[in-house]
């Protein structure tokens, strides 16, 4: 057991603690106010080398491995969720291109989403009529001479209208059921590639959610990733490690509720005294700090567990589960704690709130997650 | 980072399990029913080094970590309880101060025959009327000469029953608040030292507590565990650990009722399937599942920072504290899976819900621990 880290590791937090503090926190609330993607630190995160933690370096990532990504990860959500699920999210498609991508894809996609030059990698899973059932998929892709021609719509995908590059499932083989999907590298701009809807969102607000559509987009045979018909495979694997980084992003969301609200505990006053000196209030902030600590411990046990080769699909379904549940109740308590200034936009936790409503949905609700620690315990007889 | 077991403190896992499923498991209900202290198996723990685990074999002890400790509380616990918190005491509450701040002397009679479980160990500070708020201790120990007299009460001792040696607090020094306690190591045998009847409790049935009574006790002056007034100091750093062991008892006693919840769900039939292909149940399964997970994350840190000799005071109090409230949780839900068999005593979960109601109160109510952790956070 080693609880302390890497000298790597705390490095690499560090260095996303640093920008968290000097750039991403100060700009945070009125990113979101304005709900404007911030282009500037997102180039810079790719500078840090912090939208390829987990990806070799001989193709431009950091090759930090996952307990760093983590890491990095908490401390970006501490001070922005909604630039942490950007990098999420683009990190995540880079390590699904590292390991199921040929070495043409890899050469040509990874260094361009590890350095910032594209701003962002896009995972084209969800549908209007299919989140967490991608049996029920439409998109189809259909063969035409050597090339794949692609009709159908996407839903909810992150920063999808400034992707260099979005993963999109498809339907390659109607009559083969979950065996007939696969996974296609489709680059932003390709003809047929549209942005639809930007989605007008409650929180993530300077995250770029939109939906995207299909029409006869035309993509050649090299951009499929992974196997014809093992597309399932490929989402499987990526949202295994996608949970890492949003139970991540939950945790650093709850240090964020913690840290404002002992702030403001010592802070204010009431019956001639700090309100931090209210059981009622102090102890709010003990049973946040557990669930911190516990959520922490619960994500970066399942990021090590993958970063070193073993199965963590359900210790990613667990911290992901317990992280997100446990920053919704953290953000409201602090709101709470806040009383009516919690409320309004001079202080961080209403957007905290807001920010961690998401958590329990995407990258599969708790009831998805649920679902997957169920199956795995009741495969195991306990 | 690394959030695992070593080969080492794995075969301690599986050495207690075997132990706990073979020897405590079956006859845990019986000593519940009966109220009865597990006398043989209590030898079989000394036996295995597990009266002594994280102190050095030199001393008696099995010189394993306090991970390797944790993990041994959890598994036995996971088969008894009671048997559990009899180890745990004279492990972390006994054991654990005497090593840290006996004499060479002391250690001799007071340390190695504990260790080795040769003899049982038990731990008094709380009093009728001074539980969390040691400040408000009745019992006092005048010093006269080379010797002290000690008179006082104390209550709810666990192993109190069965104790050779209990590590007594009294007030040396009124006057100077915290810093006017003393630890004593007090023999069972001595004069004016009286116990009463074990007491009735809803749970962990199998150990036993009651009530110290010391009239006019003579103690010498070798039989004062650290200096004059170091007394608060010994019990916080002790209870620091003390809660490392509960934390890891209520585990057990939640993974028990969990694996049982389990096997339950799968025998079992309703509209024409087992239950376990409902929602409902999966859901409850999953989430015991998961809250289980995150108590043992924090216990292991806890004991791995002891080890380290970093201060936890704040880490072991959210073990403690996350842990017992999750145990109550999770034992009434395996009830709740178990429906009306779950309350009757054809099974084992509602022993477990009922062991589980006491580890949120000893060693530090809920509330004592939230004071603790709440102190940490707003400092920092």
């Amino acid at each position: 057991m080693d609880l302390d880290g890497t000298e790597v590791q705390r490095a690499v937090a560090a260095t996303a603690r640093k920008f968290a503090v000097e750039r991403a926190g100060p700009a945070a609330a009125r990113a979101d106010r304005e709900a404007r993607f911030p282009e500037e630190l997102v180039r810079e995160l790719g500078q840090l080398g912090l939208l390829a933690v987990n990806v070799p370096a001989a193709h431009g990532g950091s090759e930090a491995g996952a307990v760093a990504y983590a890491m990095a990860v908490m401390e970006i959500a501490w001070a922005d969720c909604s630039l942490a699920v950007t990098m999420a999210v683009t990190n995540m498609v880079g390590e699904t291109i590292a390991r199921f991508g040929t070495e043409e894809q890899k050469a040509r996609c990874l260094p361009r989403l590890a350095s910032g030059e594209w701003l962002a990698g896009s995972f084209g899973l969800s549908e209007p009529q299919a989140g967490s059932d991608p049996n029920s998929m439409s998109t189809r892709a259909d063969l035409r001479g050597d090339r794949w021609v692609l009709n159908g719509s996407k839903q909810w995908i992150t920063s999808g209208d400034r992707a260099g590059v979005v993963i999109v499932w498809a339907r390659t083989d109607v009559r083969a059921g979950n065996r007939g999907i696969t996974a296609f590298l489709v680059e932003g701009g390709t003809p047929g590639l549209g942005v639809g809807r930007h989605e007008e969102k409650m929180g993530i607000r300077s995250s770029s959610t939109v939906s995207l559509v299909l029409e006869d987009c035309e993509v050649p045979a090299s951009a499929v990733l992974g196997d014809l018909g093992h597309g399932l495979r490929v989402a499987l694997a990526a949202l295994d490690g996608g949970r890492i980084g949003i139970a991540s992003q939950a945790t650093g969301t709850l240090r964020a509720a913690l840290d404002a609200s002992c702030r403001y505990a010592r802070e204010r006053h009431a019956f001639g005294k700090p309100i931090s000196e209210f059981q009622a209030i102090a102890f709010a902030l003990a049973d946040m700090r557990t669930a911190h600590d516990a959520a922490r411990l619960m994500t970066l046990r399942a990021a090590a567990l993958k970063e070193a080769g073993r199965p963590f699909g359900q210790e990613a379904a667990m911290a992901k589960l317990f992280a997100s549940e446990a920053a919704q109740v953290a953000a409201s308590k602090a709101v709470q704690i806040h009383g009516g200034y919690g409320y309004i936009d001079e202080f961080p936790v209403e957007r905290l709130l807001r920010d961690a409503r998401v958590q329990t949905i995407y990258e599969g609700t708790s009831e998805i997650q649920r679902l997957v620690i169920a199956r795995h315990v009741l495969s195991q007889g306990g | 980072m690394d959030i695992q077991l070593t080969e080492e403190q794995h075969q301690v896992r599986e050495l207690c399990r075997q132990f706990a499923d073979s020897e405590l498991r079956p006859n845990a209900r019986r000593w519940d029913v009966d109220h009865q202290f597990p006398a043989d198996a209590v030898k079989k723990l000394a036996e295995m080094g597990l009266m002594g685990v994280a102190i050095p074999a030199e001393l008696g002890g099995a010189g394993m970590d306090n991970v390797s400790y944790a993990v041994a509380m959890e598994e036995i616990s996971r088969g008894c309880a009671g048997t559990g918190v009899i180890m745990s005491v004279n492990n972390s509450l006994y054991c654990d101060p005497v090593y840290k701040f006996g004499t060479p002397e002391q250690k001799l009679d007071f340390l190695i025959p504990f260790a080795r479980g040769e003899r049982l160990g038990a731990f008094a500070l709380t009093e009728p009327t001074s539980g969390s708020d040691a400040a408000e201790m009745r019992t006092v120990a005048v010093k006269k000469g080379n010797e002290y007299v000690l008179n006082g009460t104390k209550n709810f001792i666990t192993n109190g029953p069965q104790a050779d040696v209990v590590l007594v607090f009294a007030v040396t020094d009124r006057s100077k608040g915290h810093r006017g306690t003393s630890a004593f190591l007090v023999p069972g045998s001595v004069k004016g030292f009286t116990r009463s009847k074990a007491d009735e409790k809803v749970g962990i049935r199998a150990s036993g507590s009651c009530t110290l009574f010391f009239e006019d006790v003579v103690l010498p002056e070798r039989f004062r565990l650290g200096g004059e007034g170091e007394g608060f100091k010994v019990a916080m750093q002790t209870l620091d650990g003390g809660r490392i062991g509960i934390a890891a008892q209520a585990l057990g006693i939640a993974q028990a009722a969990y694996e049982e919840a389990v096997a339950y769900a799968k025998e079992r039939k309703a509209f024409g399937q087992p239950i376990t292909q409902f929602q409902a149940i999966q859901f409850m399964l999953a989430d015991m599942a998961t809250e289980i997970e995150a108590a043992r994350l924090l216990v292991w840190r806890a004991a791995w920072m002891k080890d380290r000799g970093i201060r936890h005071s704040a880490e072991s109090a959210m073990a403690k504290l996350y842990a017992s409230e999750m145990c109550e949780r999770v034992t009434s839900k395996a009830i709740q899976v178990h429906g009306g068999y779950g309350y009757v005593k054809e099974y084992d979960v509602e022993r477990h819900w009922r062991d589980s109601r006491i580890t949120e109160i000893y060693e530090g109510t809920s509330e004592i621990q939230r004071l603790v952790i709440a102190a940490n956070v707003l400092k920092g």
